[in-house]
């Protein structure tokens, strides 16, 4: 049997007392809310946490309020399959409640916490491994090692951002509140990524993610797609997240996001800007489409082939603009 | 017999065990726990081929809560295998390990992270060897050897069959078609993760419990590898957790787990991670085949070449016989009347592959079934109409001298085209849409053991005393397809009682005879045979004392609802509790012996061991798909499958077999594929080795039909590997229907569609699949007369009277190989 | 190091000593003998070990028992009632759902999950409730049919 190591788990009660905790303890500390991403990766020797400090126990961290002004806040540690059955957000926010309920199985759905997802670890297998398998390829530079083993010449990590949800709140344009030592704050969900497979978020570890922000949906239109081989348990090989503000019938503001193509959510500028201010007809989608897949770059690190997954960029993207186009989905091939 | 006459048989009853399995009372090995129980771990090798220069276990020895360290020079150095020509495995190597996952040491401790811990700090220094991956690789460098045996250099076996003059057949054809194909490999993945208790008890005997299928097999081999004698083994297969073929070999965590309870006194229980379940492995072969067939222009195959290489992997396993199955029923499918096969089967540094699920045949199925396609298509031919003009006949032997009785398939054929609207259907479903149909057959129990002798395949023993108790002890595993229970039916209907009357007590070598094994789908027949035989000796001592008691003639007797009477006097009769005492009273000890053995029918001719069997299964499969035009997603919508199964003892069982078998074989077509990268697994997790969920399974329409056939209990055939077979090729088909695209190999991913499509369009070949084969040289094939059309011989004469009934309350004609104390 | 926890499982409180790490799966099966929840990954990649937790379908192999503490623990020897087996058991028994019976326990008690949520699922419904449970024995065709059956049943006798 799989097994953890040894830990110390400390559960505190309110958010201050974990950011305490946290800086109390330093890097021997790791936070923890499903447990759904961080036991597995620990069981594999990933982490090694002498100390974990749990969330479950932080009253204020699950629910969703609804502050005033069309604002939608959704606690950190509200479950995947809350957010998904949420009414509201399945009336607003269509994108995010298909993302949440696109996570792995209704089990882990149960478990895992959309803050949790948000924050999901990294991608890539080289190194979501057991401990003995990564020994026998000589370990990889995200744990153990010295090299990327999908890009050895590279001097970064290329692990691949796996979270459904991320790049579905980014495409609705969500913050997130952040409780440290030095406080709180409020920051843009995108600006919580970066492109490295190792250091993906640009949180500190003591930080912790309280909160996910929606801004009101005015209106808008959203959806997320997801590739992968089978209907559950799988991660994204691609996410397409779309989400559209129109003005009758044409396009106000636009904002598409990738998952899973690099070691962030990439988010499709140059797509959605050829939208803005026309008609959503299948050439111009097509067109938008073709804007999207041109940078995006996967790399061999995850199921099915890279070039597969390139390519499928453009099929995905067209069809996540269809159907808030209501065009028919599938183009005639 | 008509099916009205039967009591319990043809009835759709729980299975005996199911009470048990849905409350969570069933004790799967790892479930068992014992006090003074110690923990095992093996600690397996990082490199895909190095030799072992040196192994100190010192530090794992000093850590507080280890129990015993062991390495193989622990072991007897004996090589072992689980047949005889490939003995080349061992617990825990030695000298040298073959793949990433080769044992070489193993710890008990007082509990399984105390255990791990240990297998860390055990220093093993190897020396990396030249790691052969593929059957190229170890083709091309034959001055690496991966072992010192072998037909030729990293070839484990070459062989050539040739039956009847195949220049002069594809000479007299009107179309002759060359393909190649490719069956990726792929694995069992059972739920359940192999898991072994041993406790070498104080008076120097061992027991093992163990998620077996062949606890017979683990016992002979057991005795050798320890050096003990087979007296002084007991092996007990616990529950197994799903087995498909890959708990069919003796693995080194049973082996370790017997010795390091000898060294420490206490039980040690052993149980694999899922990723080690991945590397003991014995899957599917990836298999690499070129088929040669010639057809007449109304769509009669005039002949056949077959030739099929196999990436073993690392140990030889059951591998001689994969290779000579990937070959064996090609010929029972169709009429073939000259056929040639040459196969080989090669060394890699991978986990070795051996039997799973229709062991060695589906990927000639799929080679063709697909070539069939084709060819029914340049011929202007309905493909399900090319395959009835070419259905085999009952009662015949085939090219190479197998002997085969009851066909069902053309009426399969019939009833899926039926059911499916394939007439209606093929080629004018909505673009993306298809439909495609497939054969296939199978054995029923293989007619040779694994070692050679003259002694029973399936041993029973029916006991019954004045409790009114009925038990029956078998050697057979239950692994989930419901043998036990087929078993306790079979008694039930002889006996005239209910199933719940029965207890079935099974795999236990100390207490039951031998039965070999789950494999080769031979329980039902083997066992059941034996199992019929032994409660009809029963049913005749309780008659004859039931007669005298009730003073009429034996012959007048049967019984039924737990009653024993007279016939056409139902009134007069005794329950089966007082029969069983009237019978105790008059003969003592009630325990009968049944045996079974398949008729001795092997070809004569080197290899002939591989095929044979006492019957063989039919099924024809029809799939719907719906393909994604831009994504390339093959989604199976509709399954239609008829199964021809001899009889259906029960119904209910059998649709479970054959819808087990559909699941599997659609993931093996779709997605699941055991593949190596830098000489490890890619990627050893259920996450990411693909099988299929709910929402990947469509619906399955089950139809059996039945033959009757002599040779099975009370008539029935097996039904837990034949519907595998037609699946992978109907899918290819149905996806051509669809698309427009041959993908000749497996798995069909989304990828490989979408870049057939995209050739097709560009005007490129819509063909996606091996483009070379091997430079290789089969050995010279000695060629023997073909057997083909030359009428079955030793064909039984119904062996058991079946049911209750008063004219023959016992065996007749005994089966001439029914029994060995029966021959003499 | 071991700590002492109250856990509530099948509706009896049970004391557990068991160091924090051990996972929920390992403390039923090891600690407390109830081995009906299996495992077949042990990394939440299977829904083997699936029980429920406040009536919610969960991974006991991703859950630790001091996040349980509290909370209402079900495993599949809780679902028996005074010796009557769940409705879902019995169908299953009956049609053949369970084979090796190995994914059984968490199959089964997904499903009770499932019809407490909605009491006449849809097979589609069934099927989207199931798909965190892999099972390689059945085709999972007989699974939805016991899950409907017993749903069928379980509705005649509510009315």
């Amino acid at each position: 049997m799989m097994r953890l190591p040894p830990f110390q788990y400390l559960a505190p009660v309110s958010v201050g007392d974990a950011v305490k905790l946290m800086a109390d303890h330093g890097p021997e500390a790791m936070l923890v809310a499903g447990g759904t991403d961080l036991y597995p990766n620990m069981k594999r020797r990933q982490f090694e946490p002498t100390v974990l400090v749990g969330l479950r126990g932080v009253r204020d961290l699950a629910g969703v309020r609804e502050p005033g002004g069309g604002v939608l806040a959704i606690g950190a540690g509200t479950t995947l399959t809350a957010v998904s059955r949420h009414p509201e957000v399945r009336a607003r926010y269509a994108a995010l409640a298909t993302a949440a309920g696109a996570v792995s199985t209704p089990q882990l759905r149960n478990m895992g916490t959309l803050g949790g997802n948000v924050c999901v670890d990294t991608r890539c297998n080289y190194y979501n491994q057991s401990y003995q398998w990564r020994k026998a390829v000589d370990f990889c530079m995200k744990k153990d090692g010295e090299i990327c083993l999908v890009a050895p010449g590279s001097p970064r990590c290329w692990a691949v951002s796996s979270s459904d949800t991320a790049p579905a709140l980014w495409s609705l344009s969500a913050s997130v509140r952040l409780a440290g030592p030095a406080g709180e704050r409020t920051i843009p969900l995108s600006a919580l990524y970066q492109d490295d497979g190792i250091q993906y978020l640009t949180k500190q570890p003591g930080e912790i993610v309280t909160e996910i922000v929606l801004p009101p949906a005015d209106g808008a239109r959203s959806v997320y797609l997801k590739l992968r081989r089978r209907g559950s348990f799988d991660f994204p090989v691609l996410g397409v997240a779309a989400t559209l503000y129109m003005d009758g019938e044409t396009v106000r503001q636009a904002r598409i996001v990738l998952g899973a193509v690099a070691s962030l959510p990439r988010e499709a500028v140059e797509a959605a800007r050829l939208l803005i201010g026309e008609r959503l007809t299948p050439e111009l989608i097509d067109r938008a489409a073709d804007a999207a897949y041109r940078p995006a770059k996967p790399l061999d690190n995850t199921d099915l082939t890279h070039p597969y997954r390139k390519k499928m960029v453009r099929v995905y993207v067209a069809r996540a603009l269809r159907r808030l186009a209501g065009l028919p989905e599938a183009a005639e091939a | 017999m008509k099916k009205d006459h039967f009591a319990i048989i043809g009835q759709s009853l729980p299975k005996i065990d199911a009470w048990a399995k849905v409350v969570g009372e069933t004790k799967f090995a790892d479930d068992l726990a014992m006090s003074r129980m110690a923990h095992g771990k093996l600690l397996r090798s990082p490199h895909p081929h190095a030799l072992i220069k040196r192994i100190d276990t010192t530090r794992a020895r000093a850590l507080p809560g280890v129990y015993a360290v062991i390495t193989g020079h622990d072991l007897p150095r004996v090589k072992f295998g689980i047949l005889p020509v490939s003995q080349d495995e061992e617990a825990l190597c030695v000298e040298k390990v073959r793949m990433v996952g080769d044992a070489v040491a193993a710890v008990a401790a007082v509990d399984e992270e105390t255990a791990e811990r240990a297998t860390e700090l055990i220093e093993v220094e190897y020396e990396p060897l030249r790691p052969l991956m593929s059957i190229e690789d170890s083709l091309g460098h034959p001055e690496v050897r991966i072992h010192e045996y072998g037909d030729r250099p990293n070839v484990h076996k070459a062989v050539s069959l040739q039956f009847g003059n195949l220049e002069a057949a594809f000479a007299a054809s009107d179309l002759v078609r060359e393909d190649v194909f490719f069956y990726e490999g792929n694995t069992h993945l059972p739920m359940e993760q192999h898991s072994a208790v041993a406790q070498w008890g104080a008076d120097g005997k061992l027991t093992l419990w163990s998620s077996t299928q062949t606890p017979h097999y683990v016992h002979r081999l057991l005795s050798r590898i320890l050096d003990l004698p087979q007296a002084h083994i007991r092996v007990v297969a616990a529950p197994v957790g799903g087995g498909f073929g890959g708990k069919l070999d003796p693995f080194a965590h049973e082996i370790a787990a017997c010795k390091l309870s000898q060294l420490t006194g206490r039980p040690v229980k052993i149980t694999l991670t899922r990723e080690e379940v991945f590397y003991v492995h014995r899957g599917r072969h990836p298999v690499l085949m070129w088929i040669k067939t010639g057809f007449t222009k109304d769509g009669a195959i005039t002949g056949m070449h077959f030739r099929s290489w196999l990436d073993g992997g690392a140990y030889g396993s059951y591998g001689v016989a994969s290779t000579f199955y990937t070959g064996a029923l090609q010929t029972v499918t169709y009429k073939i009347p000259v056929y040639k096969f040459e196969g080989a089967r090669v060394f890699t540094n991978k986990p070795p592959c051996g039997p799973k699920r229709g062991h060695g045949t589906p990927q000639p199925r799929f080679a063709m079934e697909c070539q069939i396609d084709k060819a029914a298509e340049q011929l202007g031919l309905d493909p399900a109409d090319m395959r009835r003009q070419n259905l085999a006949e009952p009662f015949v032997k085939t090219a190479n001298h197998l002997t085969v009785t009851t066909i069902g398939l053309g009426e399969c054929i019939d009833r899926v085209v039926e059911a499916s609207g394939w007439g209606e259907k093929r080629g004018s479903l909505p673009p993306g849409k298809g439909i495609g149909i497939a054969c296939s057959s199978y054995i029923t129990g293989a007619g040779t053991a694994i070692y050679w002798n003259d002694m029973p395949h399936s041993g029973v023993v029916v006991r019954a005393d004045r409790s009114g108790l009925v038990a029956v002890l078998c050697g057979a595993t239950d692994i989930g397809q419901g043998s036990d229970s087929i078993l306790a039916y079979l008694v039930a209907e002889v006996l005239g009682i209910e199933p719940k009357d029965i207890r079935v007590h099974p795999a236990d070598t100390d207490l039951t005879p031998v039965d070999l094994g789950s494999y080769s789908s031979r329980v039902t027949l083997m066992a059941g045979n034996a199992t019929i035989q032994a409660a009809e000796r029963l049913r005749e001592k309780i008659f004859t004392a039931v007669a005298r008691k009730l003073e009429v003639p034996a012959e007048r007797l049967t019984v039924g609802e737990r009653r024993v009477f007279v016939q056409d006097d139902p009134e007069q009769g005794v329950s089966f509790p007082e029969a069983v005492v009237l019978a105790e009273s008059m003969f003592g000890v009630l325990a009968f012996p049944g045996s079974y053995a398949p008729p001795k029918r092997a070809g004569k001719y080197k290899g002939g061991g591989v095929g044979p069997s006492p019957c063989y299964s039919y099924s024809a499969c029809v799939v719907e798909v719906d393909v994604d035009r831009e994504t390339g997603e093959v989604k199976p919508t509709e399954v239609w499958i008829a199964h021809d199964v001899g009889r259906a003892l029960n119904p209910l069982l059998v649709e479970g077999q054959v819808e087990g078998s559909i699941y599997m074989g659609l993931g093996e077509a779709l997605m699941e594929e055991q593949v190596f990268r830098k000489g490890v697994h890619k990627f050893p997790s259920m996450l990411e080795y693909k099988s299929p969920t709910t929402l990947e399974t469509p619906e399955i329409h089950t139809i059996l039909v039945e033959t009757d056939d002599p040779e099975g209990p009370f008539g029935a055939k097996e039904a837990g590997q034949g519907p595998l077979l037609p699946v992978i090729p109907a899918v290819a088909n149905a996806v051509y229907d669809a698309v427009g695209v041959r993908i000749d190999e497996t798995p069909i991913t989304p990828e490989k569609v979408t870049k057939a499509m995209e050739n097709k369009r560009k005007g490129k070949s819509a063909r996606l699949g091996p483009e070379r084969l091997p430079v290789f040289s089969f050995p010279e094939a000695k060629i023997v007369e073909s057997a083909f059309g030359q009428p079955a011989e030793n064909i039984a004469v119904r062996p058991f009277a079946s049911a209750p009934h008063p004219q023959a309350p016992h065996p007749q004609a005994p089966h001439p190989t029914l029994s060995p104390e029966g021959r003499g | 190091m071991p700590t002492l926890l109250t856990l509530k499982i099948n509706g009896e409180e049970r004391d557990v000593l068991a160091p924090t790490h051990k996972t929920l799966l390992e403390v039923l099966r090891e600690e407390l003998n109830l081995t009906g929840t299996k495992h077949g990954c042990e990394l939440g990649e299977c829904g083997t070990c699936t029980i429920l937790v406040d009536g919610l379908p969960v991974l006991s192999c991703l859950a630790l028992p001091v996040e349980c503490q509290g909370r209402e623990i079900k495993t599949v020897e809780g679902m028996a009632q005074g010796g009557r087996l769940h409705p879902l058991q019995q169908a299953f028994a009956e049609l053949g759902a369970a084979q090796c019976g190995y994914c059984t326990p968490g199959i089964l008690l997904t499903a009770e999950a499932l019809l407490e949520d909605i009491a006449t699922p849809t097979r589609d419904e069934i099927k989207l409730a199931l798909a965190g449970n892999l099972c390689r024995c059945t085709g999972y065709t007989k699974i939805l049919d016991a899950v409907e059956l017993a749903a069928l049943r379980m509705k005649g006798a509510r009315t």
